[in-house]
């Protein structure tokens, strides 16, 4: 194997991982600090995706459709947390997760009622389209380094968000002990809103970043979920941090172990089914992973401290 | 038991009268095929052709009124499994018309052609229905599942392909595509790297770069649906620009996705396209847009020619639908004026039919088609029909 392939699947696997953060962030405050169990989160993202591209439809510029996107999805989090989810804070997982599921299938019902069940098209922003060499002999697409660049920039806005600001200083304290907050006389329904509305325009971003790049269609969201539950696992449910790093990891152990460990099968085996075994094995790497981070550390790698 | 013996007393009944007698006023059909999901679109292309054929027969089928009892089986063999009981036994069909994945196909099909009533598949093409397990009940108007794929193997060769890389899903019908493909191109050209990918994989971003590195010089997909509209999006932004061929991946189903990145390229070949040049076709794509507002894919092209299939039957026995006999012989001339020409049905009732290479072109409106390129296999027939016993 070559450096330059190591060196592609890093980027790859860097991609991923951010994209795969952008979704983790909102879904572990959510799960963290509101307690609430959202399936729906992979919907808000779909949504992202079409509100995405039919701006760009509508614009001509996707530059336009994916910034249009970010507030779209916020409003449709707050809308979707007023309505719907304010009523189950106080019921157990189980009717959140009836309800959440209940929007995944409505979500994906209204994306095929107002466009269609085939795939709708996005384009790739003009000054973003092509490659760049980033040293001789490794050419890497520019949307994806863009991504790249969002997602991370994001992180380190977040980061400053919850470390340096009262309302991270809020966010923290709700993932913490939440009644302590609401006992010190903190609007807590507010909170939970603009939490929710973070989580969604976050989800947003990361449908509409990627709709250039995947195919937007009914249930484009529901593959994603299981991943963003995976790694908000393994990185402590309610850590932006541990959802950070565990984003990466995950994406990095998936991209990489797809792509070397088919090859590695090949080399010692030498079998025809080292192929379809191999596939396999790579497909199940993250959730030994996760496996194994439940083993050592139970709670995820960086849990909210004090609860 | 019971069932057999209203069946012995209903034939004891035809056969007491004159045959005349027997002829039925209308025509029952159970449609069922997967509308929900994803692949819900290739439903939808697939009746509404059907319909249309229906229509452009003046609304019967052999001068008999139609009652379609349409129903989705969810891509689920057990929700087929339902439907088609149903279908035999209380609404007692005449045929059973649609079903697009080949796994629900296999869950009911022994069900259909057991009872015998006439099962016309308008997509899925497994290949024991092909070989060993084919009836004389079972009758497709699209083709076998390895053609496709075959096919793009033989256009490979016919194109000077040295060596191909593949990409299927990790399941059956991925990896009989490699194996369809390989069963053409092997002996003229050399794999330089095959994977299998997660079903439903959002991103191929590592399998990309492992083309780059394999040295091929071209690459063949297997990724229906929203999975090749993945692909192809991810594969054209990524700097490689290796010639794709596929199977089931570009067609009149995802090009209004992918249009863009794919123009100029090929599309998954196929027996058919919207500007083939046959009469039946010329009045099919006139009307199909302006009745349904898209263009028809393969898909609703399959479903058009059901519908005349089961009117030459039809008409071949007077409208007398207890006499199955006369009506699979006459559906086995293949004596219909076709969408996609002449073609006949070989041994085990699936069409022997000409293969093309497509390319993505647009139209004079400027949205993505698929233009019929060079023929790459004359009455091509399927790898399985030695396997079927059957014979006429």
């Amino acid at each position: 194997m070559s450096t330059t392939l190591l060196l592609i699947q890093t980027l790859n696997g860097l991609q991923f991982g951010v994209m795969l953060f952008l979704m983790a962030a909102g879904l572990t405050l959510v799960f963290g600090i509101m307690n609430l169990v959202n399936l729906a989160h992979g919907s808000l993202y779909m949504m992202g995706a079409y509100f995405a591209a039919a701006a760009t439809a509508w614009t001509g510029n996707p530059l336009l459709g994916i910034l249009f996107a970010i507030p779209a999805t916020l409003l449709l989090g707050v809308v979707v947390e007023f309505i719907t989810l304010r009523t189950l804070y106080q019921r157990d997982h189980l009717d959140q997760v009836l309800c959440t599921f209940g929007l995944i299938l409505f979500f994906n019902e209204l994306a095929r009622v107002l466009w269609g069940s085939a795939a709708i098209p996005m384009a790739i922003p003009e000054a973003l389209t092509g490659f760049v060499t980033i040293i001789p002999g490794l050419i890497y697409p520019k949307w994806r380094l863009a991504i790249i660049l969002v997602g991370l920039l994001v992180a380190l806005l977040l980061y400053l968000l919850i470390s340096h600001t009262r309302l991270g200083m809020l966010i923290r304290a709700g993932a913490s002990n939440r009644p302590m907050v609401g006992a010190l006389g903190v609007n807590i329904s507010l909170l939970f809103t603009l939490v929710f509305g973070l989580g969604a325009a976050l989800a947003g971003l990361a449908g509409a970043m990627v709709a250039p790049l995947l195919s937007v269609e009914p249930g484009m969201g529901d593959p994603i979920l299981i991943l963003t539950f995976v790694v908000i696992v393994i990185g402590g449910i309610g850590s932006i941090r541990g959802a950070f790093i565990a984003s990466l990891l995950v994406g990095l152990i998936d991209t990489v172990g797809r792509s070397f460990l088919p090859a590695l099968l090949r080399e010692l085996f030498q079998t025809q089914s080292a192929n379809t075994i191999g596939a396999a094995l790579a497909s199940m790497l993250i959730y030994i992973l996760m496996a194994a981070v439940l083993f050592f550390r139970p709670r995820g790698l960086f849990p909210p401290k004090g609860r | 038991m019971k069932k057999h013996l209203s069946m012995l007393a209903g034939g004891v009944a035809a056969a007491a009268f004159a045959a005349g007698a027997a002829q039925a006023e209308s025509v029952k059909i159970g449609y069922m095929a997967t509308f929900s999901g994803p692949p819900g679109v290739l439903g939808e292309h697939n009746r509404d052709g059907f319909q249309l054929g229906i229509e452009h027969l003046g609304g019967t089928l052999g001068d008999l009124d139609v009652e379609i009892i349409e129903a989705d089986d969810q891509l689920k063999p057990d929700v087929g499994k339902q439907i088609i009981d149903r279908y035999l036994q209380s609404d007692r069909v005449d045929f059973v018309v649609g079903i697009i994945f080949s796994n629900v196909m296999m869950a009911v099909y022994e069900d259909v052609v057991g009872s015998e009533t006439f099962l016309i598949s308008t997509n899925a093409g497994p290949s024991p229905i092909a070989g060993e397990s084919c009836s004389e009940y079972f009758f497709s108007t699209s083709w076998q599942n390895d053609q496709l794929h075959g096919a793009a193997g033989l256009q490979a060769v016919n194109d000077g392909v040295e060596s191909a890389f593949l990409i299927a899903p990790n399941y059956q019908a991925g990896r009989d595509a490699m194996a369809g493909f390989k069963r053409e191109f092997e002996g003229h050209g050399t794999i330089a790297g095959e994977i299998l990918t997660q079903i439903n994989q959002p991103d191929y971003s590592a399998e990309i770069a492992q083309i780059a590195a394999a040295g091929a010089d071209a690459v063949f997909i297997f990724l229906p649906g929203g999975m090749g509209v993945n692909f192809v999006k991810q594969y054209a932004s990524s700097g490689i620009d290796l010639p794709l061929y596929s199977g089931s991946t570009v067609d009149g189903t995802t090009l209004p996705a992918i249009g863009e990145e794919m123009m100029g390229g090929y599309s998954s070949p196929n027996f058919w396209a919207p500007d083939m040049d046959t009469p039946v076709n010329q009045r099919f794509m006139a009307d199909f847009e302006e009745r349904f507002g898209y263009i028809p894919s393969v898909y609703a092209a399959q479903g058009y020619d059901a519908a005349a299939l089961i009117d030459s039957a039809i008409r071949a026995v007077d409208g007398d639908l207890s006499n199955k006999e006369g009506m699979r012989d006459a559906m086995r001339q293949a004596d219909f004026e076709s969408i996609r020409g002449d073609f006949q049905f070989g041994n085990n009732h699936f069409p022997v039919q000409d293969w093309y290479a497509g390319e993505v072109v647009s139209d004079d409106q400027g949205r993505a088609t698929i233009a019929l390129g060079d023929m790459v296999a004359e009455d091509f027939q399927d790898a399985y029909h030695q396997d079927c016993a059957m014979q006429w």
